[in-house]
């Protein structure tokens, strides 16, 4: 067989619909028989906390509380027209309707079909966040140069 | 070896694929499955990345209006 096709995505929003995005084209390209590398950092990081709605986690009074308004990956808001929050509900709704998979399977699928998750070592340290506060599927933090040398070859997206 | 059906008439972009590889994963290298699909974008696509991952697609077939059979060889 030829060469295993490789795609890396830096996932740096927290919107809904990126999230969207990433776990669709890492599914994806996991069901297709790529290497797919996920990076995690800044907002993205909230798709990847343990805790999927609010919680004060972190180190230090401001991470904590950034932390808590941030939220976990169900709490996250839709890039345009959120309405507090009421929006990813609606559009978890109409996927369902028209049996278009929700931001939960296309998580889920991407861990089942292997994707790679990476975290950032500086966003982390910014938010105060350690391993133990990310899922325990996050296999690494990583910095610029581990990240370059895992995507080489491949192709690389930035959402 | 067993045979399993995989219905994904319904499904949409990546979850046919995505549901297809799942269910290969679960099977035994020489088992049969066979996949109900529409033409199409998972006609055109779930065959291939059934292939590119080294299984033998075996037959395509119309069933009726615009669903195909897929049968693969894990």
């Amino acid at each position: 067989m030829a060469e295993k096709n490789k795609l890396s995505i830096i996932c740096m929003s927290g919107d809904f619909d990126k999230a969207i995005a990433v776990f669709t084209l890492a599914s994806g390209a996991a069901a297709v028989n790529y290497e797919v590398n996920l990076f995690f950092t800044f907002w993205g990081l909230n798709m990847i906390k343990k805790k999927g709605g609010r919680g004060f986690i972190g180190k230090g009074l401001l991470a904590r509380i950034f932390n808590f308004l941030l939220g976990g990956r169900n709490k996250l808001p839709l890039s345009r027209l959120n309405f507090a929050g009421a929006s990813p509900v609606l559009m978890t709704g109409l996927m369902k309707d028209r049996n278009v998979a929700t931001l939960p399977e296309l998580f889920q699928a991407s861990i089942a079909l292997g994707a790679n998750f990476y975290a950032c070592e500086m966003a982390m340290v910014v938010l105060g966040l350690s391993q133990e506060d990310l899922i325990p599927e996050v296999k690494k933090v990583l910095g610029v140069a581990s990240f370059l040398e895992m995507s080489k070859g491949g192709q690389t997206l930035f959402i | 070896m067993k045979t399993v059906t995989l219905d994904i008439t319904k499904d949409h972009c990546p979850m046919t694929f995505v549901k297809t590889k799942l269910q290969l994963s679960k099977m035994e290298p020489g088992d049969i499955l066979e996949i109900l699909l529409t033409a199409g974008e998972p006609l055109d696509n779930v065959p291939r990345s059934v292939v590119e991952h080294g299984f033998q697609v075996l037959e395509v077939t119309p069933v009726k209006d615009n669903i195909h059979k897929v049968v693969v060889k894990r």
